[in-house]
């Protein structure tokens, strides 16, 4: 069964994902060299559409798609059965309890199984995808993720046009090129308002970057 | 419709593309041989500028050599991609994403006008249709805050991405007397001239350029690069045409003329809409190169000209 999964994961992204990511999108990507192809390590990406995991997805080779691991809100991608299947068994994702009611402590225990195993985390710390290509305010879970581990990098990855293309609530793709701007990592902050304000000044940094249109 | 399997080997169209791989051949090795021996500034740039140029002139020559459909489909996929690039730089608002989904599906339309030579709703299609149909589905979106900006901005994409290239394809099934793929040697030589010239206006820009031409818009482009690419062309021009289309040298010589002034000013225009929205570059789909804006920019201002030219005095 494993193996069937990993089967039709590989299909789906040689097939579908990278496809539509090359024809029907296209990327104009900066700072390639910088994205971490190894675990553990973790990438914070600004967030406006179910696009967004694809193209992040989409930049690392086949054989190592298995090892990128999206973190996505389990009330919403676990919704109904077809669904859960397809988010943990196909685009493997970890699901995070995002209620506020979860236990802190055993929160982020799969994730950090995922970093153990050596895995690379993507992360959406606005939360939610929110208004089309804006930024919101972005929350703390990543501090907390890495506060206490000493072998991972943040790389953070800025993308616009996603939000034109296939933002919230729409269900019809407008092929347009989208900019991937990928980062430095970031540095070990001290306390979490540090980190975001620098995660904070890095997105708007590397949205400057983007050639296509902004809002 | 004529079969290129029938064609003799010796075909103009066969010899000129075996041409132009040798020219590539030899390109390849000079800029080679010229990063080696470290004579250039920026020999990453050159070397992929090359690469790019064997896929273009690849896919080019492979959809020739499969037959009028594959061309027509290259060039409409070209269309497409030009379109998207545009579409992705220009300012354009969230509620126009329908809007802009149909202009999409010109393409389609406009070169299956092209695939069944109806001269008639193909040349005002874009111009006529696309226009009034584009204007009211955004009127339907009852958005006015920036409506005239968007409804221009819109439709002079379609315009130069869709109509404007579309005049490559049409040239295929221009009927032209009983010659056999007389429309390949046309669009060969369209596409060989224009970006010749833009390498001819390079490279005496480079080597003799001083006073400068239009310095607002592209601070590189010089009257000598303008004069030596014009007159590089026209002599090419007499000399490629009468082998490779039906127009005698004097018609040849007038086509190049018109492809190397006409090609300057697509150049400029693009750059205008770059210098517009303060960017280099128009996407990264060709490395060395740019984005597709920026390779086909000129040949978006030859292609109507220089068919409607070949369309008055042959077809």
């Amino acid at each position: 069964m494993l193996k069937m999964n990993r089967l039709i994961q590989l299909l789906f992204f040689a097939l579908v994902v990278k496809p539509l990511v090359l024809i029907v999108l296209g990327l104009n990507i900066r700072g390639k060299k910088l994205l971490p192809m190894n675990g553990p390590s973790v990438i914070v990406a600004n967030h406006n559409s179910h696009l967004d995991t694809m193209v992040l997805m989409s930049l690392f080779p086949l054989f190592k798609m298995h090892k990128v691991r999206p973190v996505a809100a389990a009330d919403y991608f676990l919704k109904n059965r077809l669904m859960a299947w397809f988010s943990l068994k196909i685009i493997g994702i970890i699901p995070l309890e995002r209620s506020g009611k979860a236990n802190k402590n055993t929160l982020f225990n799969e994730c950090h199984q995922a970093l153990d195993n050596g895995e690379i985390l993507v992360l959406f710390p606005e939360g939610s995808r929110g208004e089309p290509d804006k930024m919101s305010p972005l929350k703390k879970g990543v501090y907390h993720l890495i506060k206490d581990r000493n072998d991972v990098s943040v790389t953070p990855v800025v993308m616009n046009g996603l939000g034109f293309a296939l933002p919230k609530g729409e269900g019809l793709l407008v092929p347009v090129n989208v900019d991937v701007i990928i980062g430095t990592a970031i540095d070990k902050a001290s306390n979490a308002e540090s980190f975001v304000n620098q995660l904070t000044n890095e997105f708007r940094h590397l949205k400057e970057l983007c050639i296509t249109k902004q809002n | 419709m004529f079969n290129f399997s029938t064609l003799d080997v010796s075909h103009p169209v066969y010899l000129t593309m075996a041409l132009v791989l040798m020219f590539l051949v030899l390109a390849h090795v000079i800029s080679y041989c010229l990063v080696k021996l470290n004579k250039i500034k920026s020999p990453e740039e050159l070397l992929l500028r090359i690469k790019s140029w064997w896929w273009i002139i690849g896919l080019l020559f492979l959809s020739i050599l499969s037959g009028l459909i594959a061309s027509i489909i290259l060039v409409a996929f070209i269309s497409f991609l030009a379109l998207k690039e545009y579409l992705s730089i220009v300012p354009t608002r969230q509620s126009d994403r329908r809007v802009i989904f149909w202009a999409y599906l010109t393409i389609p339309i406009q070169y299956y006008l092209v695939s069944i030579n109806w001269y008639g709703l193909f040349i005002i299609f874009v111009p006529v249709y696309v226009f009034l149909v584009l204007s009211v589905r955004m009127v339907l979106t009852g958005k006015n805050s920036g409506f005239i900006h968007s409804v221009g901005v819109l439709h002079w994409g379609v315009m130069l991405t869709v109509y404007s290239v579309s005049h490559v394809a049409y040239l295929l099934v221009l009927p032209i007397g009983e010659l056999k793929a007389t429309g390949f040697g046309l669009m060969l030589f369209l596409i060989m001239m224009t970006q010749l010239n833009d390498v001819c206006q390079y490279l005496f820009g480079k080597l003799l350029g001083r006073r400068k031409i239009i310095p607002a818009v592209s601070p590189n482009k010089t009257w000598a690069g303008f004069l030596g690419g014009v007159i590089s062309i026209t002599i090419l021009s007499g000399l490629i045409g009468p082998f490779l289309t039906p127009m005698d040298i004097p018609f040849s010589v007038m086509a190049g003329f018109v492809i190397a002034v006409t090609g300057f000013f697509g150049d400029v225009t693009i750059s205008s809409v770059k210098r517009d929205l303060q960017i280099k570059d128009s996407g990264q789909l060709l490395p060395g190169h740019g984005g597709i804006l920026d390779r086909i920019d000129s040949l978006m201002f030859t292609a109507p000209l220089f068919f409607h030219f070949v369309r008055y005095f042959y077809a």
